[in-house]
């Protein structure tokens, strides 16, 4: 990789040779005026110091390489970068003191119409945006750390915030306490990957209207909840960690009428809800953990044809729970730890079906206050009598094939 | 000693105790008869403040015993079945009353006049009845207590040890104890016991020595003289 | 009261009973750990089995040693003790011996699982307080029952019953309540309802230790506060030990107007 990123460096100076130094004892003590002086493709180094610097445009393409100790002050104003041509890349930048506003989107990085954008090691503190990118294409954002002091939402704007851009690659970012974590409307066909996003006061990863895009081995913890996925088609979810998403309303994951989705060996482990499904459609669930949460997944309105396989259910309140007695959904060959049946035979299957919908389940959700009566013997009895015989639960809702031991 | 003055007990309907009133003011041995479910039992735990009663008054040693239990401290007390803790030895259940009264007690030497020393490590449900009794002999004259209640001391004896406990009860007597005593037979009664007190029907019917019991009902025999004594009175008139 | 506290301790130590109990709870725990070696899960699952069987047990125990051992009761009434040491007494005995089998029998295996290393072991430490809570509860309510009827079956039957609608009839209760009012706002009634079954109230104190997840993140801010603040535990243990001292009063002037 650092072999590479040299290689990359090497190419750009073999390109322009324009190399300008930025120091408090230089020649060129500003920013502004190192940008004015700069030709298209031109490297600006830098140095450690720290440099006011507010609404600076750059509008060539340029390399911006922050060295260590190298502080933008944005003077709690307006932006502080706005990136507005192609090929700029911005790294190694520490960037304080952006402005916050009510009515502005401000933020510490404002790309727009700024195609094959590399924006990478950069740490922003308690920016009202972080990375704000419009209209882009070709993007990286990588290694970057975006962190707030936010505990209320609408104070707070996002991590990293894409609108409109497509072929991103957005990766080993850090972002937390921002309002959610990583933001992404109207983006599609990019990737997300290996991000980290913690105590975020909404989302840790929020998407709406994208299509065709992938987020494998994120993780996500202590969110108001971990991933919300809304109004989008062809998401791959895959290998993330969902961890300790909780408190009133809060999910793992949250699908609100998306379609053609794949949601792919991600772990979610004591979240209040791990999987909120909300008119979602074909999509499949494989493989997928869920361990120690109040619901493992939770159906509310019309979701058709949904497969859930081979995913292990270990210790949740509640495996799954439907809002209605409809199910057009499978739930086939998955592991159950609440399962109770034998497996004669002894291939590894279950030889009675498991119903993972129990009649307390339902009871919660029309009078919610009934959850004090969790793990009671009142209830064990109860659904006990409802598994015999199902009245109040989809009877269809059956798993024919459970697995006798855990997948993972 | 003893005062008992206008008792009365029930349990539920039944009326047990219809205003008994009597009183023991020296020491002796008093027998206290009376057909079955004649309340003598009843009387008895009512002394010991086993059962409350409805009302009346009762006083030991001059004092009232109603709520109070430091009086049993001058009373033994021999009841009618003998049961036990079951868990326990012979041994232990000694020990414990012993530690319960927090007094010295003669034990060792009623366990040797009552052969109970091969039993002191059986647990007390191993025992036979006549065994048992025999235990719970010791524990109501081991202490030096002034007063003494057996209830059916003689349930289950052996001749011998009826003969040992008789003349248990003839040392009590002569150390100047009072002892209230319960019993069908009346060859122990005739032996023993210096005043009757005969219970009827709740009451008090008789209270005298046997001699002016005799004298009342014109029998020479006890057993005749009692069985006199159940007739109602107006038609026992020769 | 010592004394007789130790004589009943005595007694029920030798009782095969408590040795039973002990080895149950032994064996359960063993086969818990067996099955699965996660702590924290077995914890879990040991919670149902808690919350049901130490009130059981207290009650099936309580009014089987009240009428079991009414002849050492008699022959301590005729000696020169207290009424209420007696009973106070024979009470303690009794809750303490199955508080111990309770602990020793579950403790036993736990350890040897090594608790102590593990972070259930405040979860465990919860359960093991709650059982013990119930045990001295349910002791308590059967030995009233005990007192208040001479006829044995009758008394059984009616501390079976006891039990049953604590465990059982009284969530059913609660939950058709719930429903059937469900268009008002319910926690403050859930809340108190859940004050006046200890068994509710154990089992929601060591719920909110092992799941708060699901609790918290549904019915929302007054449970959570309630029960998650330490004021909310400082007042179901208050509200436990009135469960205590309530029943063990009543059952202390029962026992002054009792005839033996």
């Amino acid at each position: 990789m650092r072999i590479l990123l040299a290689l990359f460096f090497a190419l750009i100076f073999l390109q322009s040779s324009g190399q300008i130094m930025v120091c408090p004892s230089c020649e060129i003590k500003d920013l502004q005026q190192a940008v004015n002086l700069s030709e298209p493709h031109d490297t600006l180094i830098v140095k450690s110091g720290v440099y006011p610097v507010v609404d600076l445009e750059i509008t060539k393409p340029l390399t911006l390489i922050g060295e260590k100790g190298a502080i933008l002050d944005g003077q709690n104003k307006s932006y502080v970068l706005k990136l507005l041509a192609d090929s700029i890349n911005i790294s190694g930048l520490k960037i304080i003191n952006a402005g916050k506003s009510y009515t502005k989107d401000y933020a510490a990085i404002y790309a727009s119409r700024a195609n094959h954008l590399v924006i990478e090691n950069n740490i922003v503190v308690d920016p009202f945006f972080g990375l704000l990118i419009e209209k882009s294409k070709h993007g990286i954002i990588r290694n970057n750390l975006v962190y707030g002091e936010n505990v209320k939402e609408d104070e707070a704007g996002n991590g990293i915030h894409a609108w409109h851009c497509s072929n991103l690659q957005i990766h080993d970012n850090e972002v937390f306490k921002m309002r959610d974590g990583i933001y992404l409307e109207f983006v599609d066909e990019s990737i997300i990957e290996e991000n980290y996003a913690h105590d975020n006061v909404r989302y840790g990863l929020h998407f709406m209207f994208s299509n065709n895009d992938d987020y494998i081995g994120n993780r996500f913890e202590h969110n108001g909840a971990g991933v919300a996925v809304m109004f989008s088609k062809f998401i791959i979810m895959k290998s993330n960690v969902f961890i300790n998403n909780w408190g009133p309303a809060s999910y793992g994951l949250l699908l609100k009428e998306i379609y053609d989705a794949e949601v792919l060996d991600n772990e979610f482990t004591e979240n209040t809800t791990a999987v909120f499904i909300d008119g979602t459609s074909r999509i499949n669930y494989v493989g997928n953990v869920f361990n120690k949460n109040g619901w493992a997944i939770k159906v509310s309105g019309g979701c058709y044809t949904n497969r859930i396989t081979g995913n292990d259910f270990k210790g949740n309140s509640f495996d799954v729970s439907y809002n209605s007695k409809m199910n057009d959904n499978t739930f086939d060959g998955n592991y159950w730890g609440d399962y109770t049946g034998y497996d004669l035979d002894k291939d590894g299957v279950g030889d009675v079906p498991y119903r993972p919908v129990k009649l307390f389940s339902y009871i919660v959700n029309k009078t919610p206050e009934t959850i004090i009566l969790l793990r009671s013997l009142f209830v064990d009895i109860m659904n006990f009598s409802e598994k015999v015989s199902p009245v109040f639960t989809p009877d269809n809702l059956v798993d024919r094939t459970p697995a006798m031991n855990a997948f993972k | 000693m003893i005062q008992v003055t206008d008792l009365n007990k029930s349990f539920g309907k039944l009326e047990v105790l219809k205003g008994v009133s009597f009183s023991i003011n020296r020491p002796g041995v008093f027998a206290v008869l009376g057909h079955n479910g004649s309340g003598k039992t009843t009387l008895l735990k009512t002394i010991l403040g086993m059962v409350i009663p409805n009302n009346g008054e009762l006083q030991v040693n001059g004092a009232a015993i109603k709520r109070s239990w430091e009086y049993r401290k001058d009373i033994a007390y021999l009841p009618q079945i003998a049961r036990f803790p079951e868990n326990l030895t012979v041994n232990e259940l000694i020990k414990m009353i012993l530690d319960i009264r927090n007094r010295k007690g003669r034990e060792v030497e009623l366990i040797q006049r009552f052969g109970l020393e091969k039993f002191l490590d059986k647990k007390l449900s191993d025992l036979s009845g006549g065994t048992r009794q025999k235990v719970n002999i010791v524990l109501a004259f081991m202490f030096d207590a002034n007063i003494c209640i057996m209830d059916e001391p003689t349930a289950g004896l052996d001749p011998v040890a009826l003969i040992e406990l008789k003349k248990l009860i003839e040392e009590e007597r002569e150390k100047g104890k009072t002892i209230l005593i319960t019993t069908h037979i009346m060859s122990l009664v005739e032996e023993v016991a210096e005043e009757i007190i005969f219970l009827l029907d709740g009451k008090i019917h008789f209270q005298g020595t046997l001699e002016e019991m005799q004298k009342q009902t014109n029998e020479k025999d006890l057993e005749h003289a009692i069985a006199a004594m159940l007739v109602p009175n107006g038609t026992h008139n020769h | 009261m010592i004394k007789i506290l130790k004589y009943s301790f005595y007694d029920l130590m030798r009782s095969r009973w408590s040795y039973v109990y002990l080895a149950f709870y032994m064996l359960l725990g063993f086969v818990l750990l067996f099955l699965n070696s996660d702590l924290s899960k077995a914890t879990i699952t040991l919670m149902n089995i808690i919350v049901v069987l130490t009130p059981m047990i207290g009650t099936i125990f309580g009014i089987m040693y009240f009428y079991n051992s009414r002849e050492f009761t008699e022959l301590l009434l005729s000696q020169p003790v207290k009424r209420s040491t007696i009973f106070l007494g024979q009470y303690l005995g009794l809750s303490l011996s199955l508080s111990m089998s309770l602990i020793i029998g579950l403790g036993i295996p736990f350890l040897m699982y090594g608790i102590t290393q593990s972070d259930a072991v405040g979860n465990f430490i919860t359960l093991l307080a709650s059982g013990t809570f119930l045990t001295f509860i349910f002791v308590a309510l059967s030995l009233n029952i005990g007192l208040g009827n001479s006829n044995k079956i009758k008394g059984f039957g009616y501390a079976i019953l006891m039990w049953l609608f604590f465990a059982v009839i009284y969530d059913g209760l609660f939950m058709i309540s719930l429903i059937v009012f469900g268009d008002y706002p319910l926690d403050k009634f859930a809340l108190g309802a859940s004050l006046f079954n200890p068994i509710d109230l154990s089992r929601i104190m060591i719920l909110l230790k092992l799941e708060i997840s699901a609790l918290l993140g549904y019915t929302g801010a007054l449970f959570q506060k309630f029960f998650g603040t330490n004021l909310g535990i400082l007042i179901s243990v208050g509200v436990l030990l009135l469960w205590i001292f309530i029943p063990v009063m009543l059952m202390l002037r029962k026992s002054l107007r009792k005839d033996f």
